[in-house]
């Protein structure tokens, strides 16, 4: 699936890395023992360390560091026993300390790769150059007295895995499909939760244009913090479109950090950002290197899970999925996990049918995540197995569903309740059969005269009169035979 | 190796200290000096060395992930020129 | 009571045990020492209401058997610690009515063992400084004078008040920092014993940032025992301090035995310049000869990359201090000079807060790192450095310490050396290659200059071996028998 812009003059291609934050999912920030979740009151959750006060020194957090190394192994990515914390400086109202600690030459993380799949079938490998922790700032809010900006520390000193991927996206949806994958392998890692919309995943896309078939690089643009993944994906494609319009009347772009307004789907220059910047990174004399061995690595990597790729292999392997219905399955690890509850001992493709066509639907719908799902993997479970042993049809299955998404009842009490048990016994489909026959002597004939077609108006017809519970299998058989002439 | 009065302009804005305009150059004659000063490092042969990186020849220590600080906006807030509602003021930065 | 601010802190704290005298009693006397030598602007700020409280509760705790190491001790501090509820002032107009909400862990490991606290000290601006004439608030004076000359002397620095004051008497000893010899060149100017310890020996939370890689804070006392008192308590592991070693403290007065017999003392060629101060080269062979008459072996050494120690110094210290004192933006302590915007209000309050060596500092620090300058000079400099350690490490491998002087002259008048930041420098040329490397150091009052100034000698050792420092030094001041500051000043 080619992305290309067809201009004036040329066809272009489109060049996207992406630069992903990351918050690590951890009780306590990076280098100080407040506390990181969301929503808090303003500077509540701040230590002096966080606060740049005189005398403050960072401790670094144990955890902030296993959970980079977890994720740069769901990355499949290098782990660099010795990394460097550096110091970045430049002046911002929320940076307190006039730098961010981060990583620079040696981040903890080098090269790793993400793998998309993409809707028609393709697979793309996607290279990631690195993975460095460092802190988050801040946050200055604009909008609350009409000539100040207010600053919020908590934030600042969060824990932040940068994950920057090299410029392997040919298109939005390829960045899309990226964005949500990354997204899939940390939720699964428990790295982060992911959530972009409170700000605990934020995108910056590198953008860039060339002719088809140009080598080499031409100057990007990048976006900064973009919150949706939507919004990632129309930023890229104004972007790109913006570089063609501009190449093609003759001009030039200039490297240069750009905001997406949502509202108007545009990206425009960021002029406050226009000074050059020259961060002056050093390694920050506060800290040692950080330093750990091979079987402190051993020992993350033997907690990981079974992360989505492998989980898609096993699910076409084991199941017999489709390699779309087993990815689809697999992007969160709770409808992985809810699908084979379900599919325990049962047809699996059955299985994957229901969560896939039915379940998710159904979810979409009430917007609502597979974990507040009403159903529950063992009632869905329950209610293949009431199709398998006839006990009622696939039609009413339906119905049956339905119910249980209103009422969350397991589908046995339903059945029973509602008298929803499939009729079986050749007695009463016989005589719904011979009552359908006597009210409409006219088809009857018709039938008989050949018009075989009709057969499927005398199924709904019993099947009316039955209240829809009749075996079809057994109406079927019982109807040839009545109809025969 | 002396800075021109453009350098002096330039880390002085890095840094954040203005620097009235008639004091540019005497500033670049004075920083000028240090570093002439500093030069004769370039004399020694250094190309088998490894960087020292910190003061310290030791193991850096972890801390446990657990909530041991904050809390206390009033002590952060204490001493800061300027608040509001719990918040640090300053003068409104336009994106 | 003036007879108990003659006495040495071990004395004192013996006195206390003893109930010869009160804590009470001992610190009035400092107190009064303190207002009698104002004319030395070694306090920045004096805190007598909550000395006198704090020795009262240090008498309370003696009769209830509850006393701590240094239990009743009045002490300086400088006013680069951060203090609890105290204005710390790190003597920059930048910091304007700071008042910590948190107290920084070497003087609360100082509290803690029950010292008193008197005031805070004068310093250099941010402890950058050889002369203790950067601070806001004014010049810190020497209290000795040049014969026949009444012209005020600088006290050293940065920790020239610290050094000041316990050599005018007005408290028992004092703490400070050292970061390329802040401790030991101001000791040697004043008379007293300065220790800086190994890197990361004290824990630096809490302390005012200059140089992150190179602080360390020590005391200053007028006695090599005093010093062992107060390091043993200064000192120890802290979780705070990514850098603070996680090592037992020793009993560093347990290693005042007197006896040096067999020790090898090095003595480096490159610190006898051509033209070395005749006073000072003399000094430094009468040292010689009073180790070798304790029994100590004394071999000629050489650390060749000495000469590159200051400037090294002053690429990394500038460096370091340009990110650490980013912070003083006007935004959450401190002064600030309200501005047309952001920028302008940073630019305006750096500006108006900063004095001119600190400045000076910064633009040098930021140029040393900006693009284009970090390999020729930051990366060169870490370089040097890794040499200048290794060249210690080398010297070590052969002997137990090294003696040197502590400064190439001895304490100059105000305003004398002002006028070219360069030769300022130069005061530190024998005490910056220590503080580079990491490694210990102690001045020792030794003997006068030929016009009655104290000058110093200075001990090092390799890392984390301070007790033969003590070991060495105590039997250097014996031998020395420096006396030290009469009552009133020379003069």
């Amino acid at each position: 699936m080619t992305f290309l812009i067809k201009g004036e003059t040329e066809t272009w291609e489109v060049v996207i890395g992406l630069e992903v934050h990351a918050q690590v999912t951890s009780e306590a920030k990076l280098f100080s023992g407040a506390p990181t979740y969301f929503g808090a009151d303003p500077n509540s959750q701040v230590s002096f360390v966080d606060a740049g006060m005189p005398g403050m020194l960072p401790v670094i957090n144990e955890i902030c560091v296993e959970q980079a190394v977890r994720t740069g192994l769901g990355l499949k990515a290098r782990i660099n026993n010795r990394s460097v914390f550096s110091r970045k400086n430049y002046f911002y109202a929320d940076l307190p300390q006039g730098y961010q600690i981060s990583q620079f030459d040696l981040p903890i993380v080098g090269k790793g790769t993400i793998v998309l799949d993409m809707p028609d079938g393709v697979s793309r490998e996607i290279g990631i150059e690195r993975l460095h922790l460092e802190q988050d700032a801040g946050k200055s809010i604009h909008d609350l007295h009409p000539s100040k900006t207010f600053i919020d520390l908590n934030r600042s000193g969060v824990a932040l895995m940068e994950i920057v991927s090299d410029p392997d996206m040919r298109s939005p949806e390829e960045a899309g499909a990226y964005l949500r994958k990354l997204r899939s392998i940390l939720r699964y890692l428990g790295t982060c939760n992911g959530n972009m919309d409170e700000g605990s995943m934020r995108c910056d896309a590198n953008v860039s244009v060339r002719p088809q078939g140009e080598e080499g690089l031409r100057t990007r643009c990048e976006i900064k913090n973009v919150n949706s993944i939507r919004f990632v994906m129309q930023a890229i494609e104004y972007e790109a479109r913006r570089h063609v319009d501009v190449y093609e009347s003759g001009g030039e772009i200039s490297q240069e950090t750009r905001q997406y307004d949502s509202n108007n789907g545009e990206t425009r220059s960021m002029r406050s950002k226009e000074m050059a910047h020259d961060y002056r990174y050093f390694p920050d004399p506060d800290l040692l290197p950080l330093v750990f061995d091979d079987d402190y690595v051993a020992r993350i990597k033997a907690t990981l899970p079974e992360l989505p790729d492998e989980k898609r292999e096993r699910f076409i392997s084991e199941y017999g999925l489709t390699a779309y219905d087993a990815g689809v399955l697999v992007v969160e690890r709770e409808t992985s996990v809810y699908f084979e509850d379900v599919a325990k001992d049962r047809d699996p493709k059955a299985a994957a049918n229901w969560v896939i066509s039915n379940l998710f639907g159904a979810l979409n719908k009430m917007g609502i995540s597979i974990t507040d799902s009403p159903i529950t993997a063992d009632n869905l479970g329950k209610l293949i197995d009431l199709i398998t042993d006839n006990t009622i049809s696939g039609r009413i299955a339906k119905d049956v569903f339905e119910i249980m998404l209103e009422e969350g009842k397991g589908p046995d009490a339903i059945v029973e309740e509602k008298g929803l048990k499939q009729i079986t016994d050749t007695g009463p489909i016989e005589d719904a059969i011979g009552q359908v026959m006597a009210d409409n002597p006219g088809k009857v004939e018709e039938y008989r005269g050949g018009k075989d077609k009709l057969i499927g108006w005398f199924v709904g017809q019993v099947m009316k009169q039955t209240g829809g519970k009749a075996n079809p299998g057994k109406l079927n058989e019982l109807l040839q035979k009545k109809l025969a002439p | 190796m002396s800075l021109d009065d453009a350098t002096v302009r330039k880390i002085a804005h890095l840094a954040r200290i203005s620097v009235a305009e008639k004091d540019i150059a005497p500033l670049a004659k004075e920083l000028s000096g240090i570093m002439d000063w500093i030069e004769q490092l370039q004399e020694v042969d250094t190309s088998a060395v490894e960087p020292m990186t910190g003061g310290a020849d030791m193991m850096l220590n972890w801390r446990k992930d657990a909530v041991t600080d904050g809390g206390h906006t009033d002590k952060v807030l204490a001493n800061a020129p300027e608040s509001h509602e719990g918040f640090f003021g300053v003068p409104k930065v336009i994106e | 009571m003036t007879e108990l601010t003659q006495l040495t802190l071990s004395e004192a704290r013996d006195g206390l045990r003893k109930g010869d005298f009160s804590a009470v009693e001992l610190t009035q006397a400092h107190i009064k020492s303190m207002e009698t030598n104002r004319d030395l602007n070694v306090f920045i700020t004096e805190v007598p209401g909550l000395a006198i409280e704090r020795a009262k509760e240090a008498d309370h705790n003696r009769s209830h058997g509850k006393a701590g190491a240094l239990e009743g001790l009045p002490l300086g501090i400088k006013d680069l610690f951060c203090t609890e509820g105290i204005l710390t002032t790190a003597a920059s107009h930048i910091l304007d009515g700071f008042t910590p909400p948190y107290e920084s862990t070497v003087t609360a490991n100082l509290k803690a063992a029950g010292a008193i606290t008197l005031g805070k000290t004068n310093l250099d601006e941010f402890a950058m400084g050889s002369s203790n004439e950067s601070s806001y608030y004014g010049a810190a004076h020497n209290p000795w004078k040049r014969k026949g000359d009444p012209r005020y002397l600088v006290p050293g620095g940065s920790s020239g008040g610290s050094a000041a004051a316990v050599a005018a008497h007005t408290c028992l000893g004092a703490i400070g920092t050292d970061t390329g010899g802040s401790i030991r060149q101001p000791a040697s100017f004043c008379g007293v014993v300065g220790m800086k310890p190994t890197y990361g020996r004290c824990s630096r939370w809490g302390v005012v940032a200059f140089s992150s890689s190179l602080d360390q804070a020590g005391p200053m006392t007028r006695t090599v025992r005093d010093s062992a008192i107060l390091l043993a308590v200064m000192a120890g592991h802290d979780a705070k301090d990514s850098t603070s070693a996680d090592m037992p403290v020793p009993d560093f007065e347990a290693a005042l035995s007197g006896d040096i017999k067999g020790l090898r003392i090095g003595l480096p060629c490159e610190y006898r310049p051509d033209g070395l101060n005749s006073d000072i080269a003399a000094l430094w062979d009468k040292g010689v000869g009073w180790l070798k008459d304790a029994g100590a072996e004394v071999v000629d050494i050489s650390l060749p990359h000495t000469k590159y120690a200051l400037p090294t110094y002053y690429i990394v210290a500038p460096a370091e201090a340009s990110a650490n004192l980013a912070r003083y933006d006007g935004v959450r302590f401190g002064l600030r000079i309200e501005g047309e915007s952001l920028d302008d209000m940073y630019a305006k309050t750096r500006a108006a807060g900063f004095g001119a060596e600190v400045k000076r500092r910064i633009l040098i620090g930021t140029y040393a790192l900006s693009a284009g300058y970090y390999d020729a000079y930051y990366l060169k400099a870490q370089k040097v450095r890794q040499l200048i350690h290794q060249d210690f490490v080398s010297a070590f491998e052969n002997v137990d310490a090294i003696l040197t002087p502590t400064t190439p002259s001895s304490a100059f008048p105000i305003g004398e050396n002002s006028d070219d930041p360069v030769s300022m420098y130069l005061n530190d040329v024998f005490t910056v290659p220590a503080s580079l490397a990491g490694i210990p150091g102690i001045s020792i009052p030794a003997g006068l200059s030929s016009d009655g100034l104290p000058l110093g000698l200075q001990l090092l050792s390799k890392r984390w071996d301070e007790e033969t420092l003590f070991r060495v030094a105590g039997v250097l001041e014996e031998a020395a028998g420096f006396s030290g500051l009469s009552i009133g000043g020379e003069g």
